[in-house]
């Protein structure tokens, strides 16, 4: 029974991984095959469009991420800051720079050939305007951006949606065509936006089962796997909803056997906190930040950066029916388009849905667009649910700024804090 | 007037926490209303049209204690919107009827939330301008925007909007852009005349007063500069970049200045004069006023420049207009725009061969020794390179 539970459990891992290391390898030799590449954002990632134009999609984020977690991005940033790049700003766009000024290697070990377009989907953070410029000046290749305006009511316009759509049609999809030599088929994206939808249903399916106790997923550590398909250049294919699928198998057993998330050591076996967590976490020391989480007995079950790529589980689903439109949707819906007020709502009804203890804030130093206002909300969140908060700083991708000893102390008080708090209702009951 | 007079009655206006003069303004007329923007630009004609006083806020500079605002920041955070946040929870700004934050950076952008949720009687506005300059989609898109900020405006005021209204505004604003292009023109030209700090104050009180208030200051300023006799001195002619947001204390201008260096260019205050050319009255005022900021507006951190070639051009172009020798990059600490837009701006100044330095400051900044030390060595360099 284990053996096959040991099977089951690392299927769509085993999956997940070869999807993303094929992608690299096609990325990596596009040169020879003569695909096209376009460089672009997780969120308003529009990869179906990208792909209808038999495009590869890489994704610098994720680029930085991957580096990030192999412990490279130290070196990157401070190759960055020596060419003239301010210790102040996002470290995504040092480590994406630092790499390039340092043979710009792939995970797979190979040279990323320089993308033939920039799509600069402006969806949520004001730095992805500067990084793409930077990564212009340096690859000199056409650039096309696409402004998503903000949700600052906490609603998106039909002045917005247009706004977007037009540009879709009178500047993206051009310039797709005379990059990549392919007309553009609106049946064809119609096709993968239905997949994109049966993909999305799933995902939600499984973002969503953490309101079991024992929660059988953690919804930020673990999420970060779930959301990998759809998040990057996946949406759309057949791929993705394959994944998923085993995926959702994987998680109804531990449902089913009253199992909890697995870990990098295994199981989780107890659960005291469910948490929920507010901004993106640490890549450079994700495991023993995770860490820190399991060892306590604390699982996360529902995270607001889980939604940076599309926030699926308030009801969006890409919509075949109306495929530009839809594709404006998605961009004006991503977590950090929406106004503060929108992030707080959301921020408690995962409290109150999931039957979380409280909310911990990882605030990162790198990303204003996340960060600036996490205190505020914080304490709106504590004010309406009446759960404890706590808040932590670390950074994305900047091992500078992980302090592991500050990180842990903190989440050791921030739990029992939890337990005294419980502790005084029963007492008060 | 001459102008000391001037300049100590800007000053006292700018730098008054309690913004007594706005305060006085509203407490005038009955039913007098004052809109409250952010940097770095808003269409100030729709405000004036309702008969409303656009109100510049630009932090709470050097002067103010800031005890509640670092609350609600992490120290990795500009020190801008922890004032403005002062200002609000201390109630200086309790005499303002609706808040603008316009399209700078994901902090303004994130403080329309903040503010939305901690003074829920004010309106609080999100102002997105676009970052499409075509005609057709950005131009469109930004003319319903600016029709839905008309009507937000009308509703807050109570004043409808009309179109004679809005031209007449246009017109003032016009006015307004030209006498301040034309002190830039006079500074250039000759920089001992015009000190950059006393235009500096002159500018900071233009956003706290009527147009044609400030329209009629300018002018007395002008005229009065042009006639007082001050010595020329062996000083290197810069321009300045990177200050368009968190703006710096006064003493940091002047230090600068004492160092042996002349601006000739800033972006200081950039909201009284982000519009390059007149905007056209006759026609449709929203749309005149949109086209203008599509076609004729400066180049700054927080606008998408779409082609390559065009990145830093601005800077470059005004650089040669006033014949600056150089470039002081001067950013707020953790300022994203600034921060992340100098790697380009410094390769364009460095391509046409202009030397720069850079250093960061906040607008509580109190050591000015490195600072002066710094713009001292810069200006050395370049008489001696001459
Ligand atoms: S600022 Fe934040 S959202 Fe923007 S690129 Fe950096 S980490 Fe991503
Ligand atoms: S100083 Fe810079 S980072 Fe701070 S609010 Fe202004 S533009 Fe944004």
């Amino acid at each position: 029974m284990s053996a096959d539970k040991n099977v089951i459990k690392e299927e769509s891992m085993i999956i997940q991984k070869a999807m993303i290391s094929r992608n690299y390898d096609a990325i990596t030799s596009k040169l020879e095959t003569g695909q096209k590449m376009a460089s672009t954002f997780v969120p308003g990632n529009l990869n179906e469009l990208v792909r209808c134009f038999g495009m590869l999609n890489n994704l610098p984020e994720i680029n930085a991420i991957q580096a990030g977690m192999r412990k490279l991005t130290g070196g990157y940033i401070m190759e960055a800051e020596k060419g003239g790049h301010s210790e102040d700003v996002c470290t995504y766009v040092k480590a994406d720079i630092g790499q390039l000024g340092k043979g710009n290697i792939a995970p797979n070990g190979k040279p990323y050939p320089d993308p033939d377009v920039l799509l600069l989907s402006y969806t949520g953070c004001y730095t992805f305007m500067k990084w793409f410029e930077l990564l212009r000046e340096q690859y000199k290749c056409p650039t096309v951006m696409i402004h998503v305006p903000y949700q600052g009511d906490g609603h998106w316009t039909m002045n917005m949606r247009d706004y977007i759509v037009k540009q879709l049609k009178e500047e993206v999809i051009p310039t797709f065509e005379r990059i990549s030599g392919v007309k553009f088929d609106i049946d064809r994206l119609r096709e993968m936006m239905a997949l994109s939808a049966k993909a999305e249903d799933d995902l939600v399916w499984v973002i969503e089962t953490a309101k079991h106790k024992p929660s059988p997923i953690d919804a930020y550590f673990g999420a970060v796997y779930y959301v990998g398909p759809i998040f990057s250049a996946f949406r759309g294919t057949q791929e993705a909803v394959d994944y998923y699928k085993v995926l959702k198998k994987e998680i109804q057993y531990r449902i089913d056997n009253k199992m909890g998330p697995i870990t990098p050591e295994g199981e989780m076996k107890e659960q005291k906190y469910r948490i929920v967590v507010e901004g993106p976490p640490n890549w450079t020391n994700f495991r023993e930040f995770w860490k820190m989480f399991y060892d306590e007995g604390a699982v996360v079950v529902a995270s607001s950066y889980s939604k940076v790529g599309g926030t699926y589980d308030m009801g969006f689903r890409h919509d075949p029916a109306n495929p530009l439109e839809s594709l404006a949707e998605y961009c004006l819906g991503c977590y950090t388009n929406r106004n503060l007020p929108t992030r707080v709502e959301i921020l408690e009804k995962y409290i109150n849905d999931y039957e979380a203890d409280g909310l911990l804030t990882n605030s990162i130093k790198s990303c204003n667009s996340f960060s600036a206002g996490q205190l505020m909300m914080m304490r709106e969140v504590e004010k309406r649910t009446g759960k404890p908060g706590a808040f932590i700083e670390t950074d994305l991708v900047d091992p500078r700024y992980f302090s592991a000893a500050n990180v842990k102390n903190r989440l050791e008080s921030y739990f029992q804090m939890i337990e005294q708090k419980r502790r005084g209702v029963k007492s008060a009951a | 007037m001459g102008t000391q007079e001037i300049v100590t009655k800007c000053q006292t206006i700018y730098e008054d926490l309690n913004f007594t003069y706005a305060r006085e303004w509203k407490a005038a007329k009955a039913g007098r209303k004052v809109i409250g923007f952010m940097p770095v630009y808003v269409p100030m004609e729709l405000i004036h049209a309702a008969n409303a006083l656009p109100l510049g806020i630009m932090g709470g500079g050097d002067q103010m204690e800031v005890i509640h605002g670092d609350a609600y920041y992490q120290s990795y955070i500009c020190r801008i919107p922890r004032s403005t946040i002062e200002l609000g929870v201390t109630g200086r700004l309790d005499f303002v009827d609706m808040m603008l934050f316009p399209f700078v950076c994901d902090v303004i952008r994130n403080l329309s939330g903040i503010w939305k949720m901690m003074f829920p009687n004010v309106v609080s506005r999100f102002f997105d301008t676009p970052q499409n300059f075509e005609e057709k989609i950005g131009g469109t898109y930004y003319i319903h925007e600016l029709q839905e900020l008309k009507e937000a405006i009308e509703e807050t005021t109570g004043t409808k909007i009309t179109d004679e209204a809005l031209r007449n505004s246009i017109k003032l604003y016009n006015e307004n852009r030209k006498l301040i292009w034309g002190l830039y023109d006079a500074r250039a030209k000759e920089p001992w005349k015009f000190p950059t700090w006393e235009l500096y104050v002159i500018m900071r009180a233009g956003i706290m007063m009527p147009v044609e208030e400030h329209n009629q200051l300018l002018k007395d300023y002008a005229a009065a500069a042009h006639q007082e006799d001050r010595p020329k001195r062996d000083n290197s002619r810069i321009a300045l970049n990177g200050s368009f947001c968190e703006q710096p204390p006064l003493n940091l201008i002047k230090s600068i200045e004492m160092a042996g260096c002349y601006i000739v260019e800033d972006d200081y205050v950039l909201v009284n004069r982000f519009l390059t050319e007149d905007v056209p009255v006759d026609g449709d005022p929203l749309a005149n006023l949109a086209l203008t900021y599509i076609k004729h507006s400066v180049e700054t951190a927080c606008k998408y420049v779409p082609k390559e070639e065009d990145k830093g051009k601005f800077l470059v172009n005004r650089i040669k207009q006033c014949a600056a020798e150089g470039v002081i990059f001067a950013a707020p600490s953790f300022c994203d725009p600034a921060l992340l837009d100098r790697p380009m701006l410094s390769h364009r100044v460095t391509e046409n061969s202009i030397p720069s330095i850079s250093f960061k400051y906040a607008e509580n900044s109190g050591q000015m020794q490195p600072i002066r030390e710094q713009a001292g060595t810069f200006a050395d360099s370049i008489k001696l390179w001459n």
